[in-house]
């Protein structure tokens, strides 16, 4: 069966993160970008971002536009000083569940399946147990 | 002689609520008209107008205005800048009258949103047959929701967690707190959308929006217009002592964009952008944030209102939340913030409220802002901010006779 990423930066086998790197100035986008933002380089590399990191950011997201399954929290990812967007999963969507700083870990799950039978692969972070 | 300065002639804003009785170009006249009205001056003395209207799909809503107050010849300016955009018409009148294109301007935002449900996040069109990568980023289906929120509470809600996460000391119920001011303040502001105080009870226990937002922490989808009569210091001294009496010198007019920032393509950073308008406008007014009665600042939600107080440098950094339990922004407090009630309880019909707060500012300047008026008002800061993005910062000072 094949797969295809939710998104281009979601690489596959092993699933990371990778992004478009600055060779200039070493700024991380992901998607395509005509000149980095930081210093107008209009060349980029690619790099890969560690799969565990630390959030920074989350919010418990109860109510949002149609057809998008709630409540979901929704996280910022410090990896290694890269920054990334994405939910948090297999954790209760509570505030007593969540914390700032907590350690996560990228895994990978099944947005289904198209007519050709193509799997499309989503991502998210897990919390790492402590101890 | 007369001064490189522009002055703020008329102003007006709607009382914002529910105006299903009009229509966007109407609403946009009422307030123009009032405006144009309260400068002493008619639609034939303009020479510019910069008008936006973000999301009523109006198209031109500048000539569409015309065609409801009068139809001149002038250029008009056609402005879209997120919640900025009323920000960004008094700043493009402002450029014209700085660059000596024109002595008098008119400059308006509209915005009808009563009604309106979740803003932000939208889709785009994917291939649900074949899943097709499309767009920069190569997503194959909508993101939001699946990869992090691109909802406007979600995003405004980190904005706020990131500052408890780098600072300490902010938790849900200092967020709520917030709210809980400007819900008491709107009692006292008839413009408001709503006038309604909240116990912090009420705040915390109402339906969660977006940890750690409830409904009455969000800013309030309304319908509002407001505009602004903007002249040249040389025109002014040819107009009435009244007229001259009642103008509000703009001492500092600064919009700012993103600069680079690691991080702020993933979750914006609307901290960098404030605090360089910020430190650009107290440089332009050559005043400092101390010497500052007032405050309106762009509260779309309780959680943005905290970084902002660090943002426009009301505190040290990274003491919000003492500034906030010191007090100083109730208005008895040192340095009151928001006693319009903000967009929380005033309510923030988009386009329209870059200009509504530098009304509100300007209300206090003249004196004129009745049982909200804080006494002695001489110096005021608005500030608005747009994702995207866009922060406009207008330091607002009274006539010196």
């Amino acid at each position: 069966m094949t797969a295809v990423p939710v998104i281009s930066s979601l690489a596959l086998d092993p699933p990371r993160l990778v992004a478009n790197e600055c060779t200039a100035c070493g700024a991380r986008f992901f998607g395509r970008r005509a000149a980095c933002a930081a210093c107008f380089n209009e060349e980029f590399r690619s790099a890969e971002l560690p799969t565990e990191g630390e959030v920074v950011a989350f919010t418990i997201v109860a109510f949002a536009a149609p057809g998008v399954p709630t409540p979901y929290v929704a996280a910022t990812i410090d990896l290694g000083g890269t920054k990334v967007q994405a939910n948090i999963l297999e954790v209760e969507p509570s505030p007593e569940h969540v914390q700032l700083g907590q350690k996560v870990r990228l895994t990978t799950y099944s947005l289904g399946q198209d007519t050709q039978g193509t799997e499309a692969v989503g991502f998210g972070f897990t919390p790492i147990e402590k101890g | 002689m007369a001064s490189g300065d522009v002055w703020i002639l008329g102003i007006h804003m709607t009382k914002f609520g529910k105006r299903p009785d009009v229509e966007i170009d109407e609403l946009a006249a009422e307030a123009a008209l009032a405006a144009l009205k309260d400068g002493g001056v008619s639609i034939a003395d303009m020479q510019v107008l910069a008008a936006g209207n973000l999301l009523g799909g109006a198209g031109s809503i500048g000539q569409a205005l015309q065609k409801q107050i009068g139809q001149t010849g002038i250029p008009v300016f056609n402005v879209s800048n997120a919640c900025a955009t009323g920000a960004t018409a008094l700043r493009t009148v402002m450029m014209a009258i700085k660059a000596g294109e024109a002595d008098l301007g008119l400059a308006v935002g509209v915005e009808k949103l009563s009604g309106a449900g979740m803003l932000g996040g939208g889709g785009s069109k994917f291939n649900k047959d074949v899943w097709t990568p499309v767009g920069t980023n190569g997503a194959i289906m909508d993101l939001d929701g699946r990869v992090g929120t691109s909802g406007m509470p979600g995003v405004f809600a980190q904005v706020g967690m990131e500052y408890a996460h780098t600072y300490g000391g902010a938790t849900f119920e200092t967020f709520a707190r917030i709210s809980e001011k400007n819900h008491m303040h709107s009692t006292l502001n008839p413009f408001a959308a709503i006038q309604k105080p909240l116990t912090l009870e009420q705040i915390m226990g109402d339906i969660m929006i977006a940890y750690p937002n409830t409904r009455p922490m969000c800013s309030v989808n309304c319908d509002g217009a407001a505009a602004a009569v903007l002249v040249s210091d040389a025109k002014l001294q040819t107009l009435d002592p009244d007229q001259r009496r009642r103008a509000v010198k703009i001492s500092a007019s600064v919009l700012t964009s993103d600069p680079y920032d690691e991080g702020c393509q993933v979750l914006p950073n609307i901290n960098t952008l404030t605090r360089r308008a910020a430190e650009q406008a107290y440089a332009q007014a050559g005043v400092a944030p101390e010497d500052l009665d007032l405050v309106e600042l762009h509260d779309c939600f309780a959680t943005a209102e905290l970084v902002h107080y660090d943002n426009l440098m009301l505190c040290k950094p990274g003491e919000a939340v003492s500034f906030f339990e010191s007090g100083a922004p109730f208005r008895d407090g040192r340095l009151p913030v928001n006693v319009s009630g903000g967009l929380q309880s005033k309510g923030h019909p988009i386009a329209a409220t870059g200009i509504a707060n530098v009304w509100e500012v300007a209300h206090h300047l003249r004196g004129e802002a009745g049982d909200r008026q804080i006494e002695g008002a001489r110096v005021g800061l608005a500030h608005v901010i747009g994702l995207g993005s866009a922060c406009g910062v207008h330091i607002l000072e009274k006539a010196a006779a």
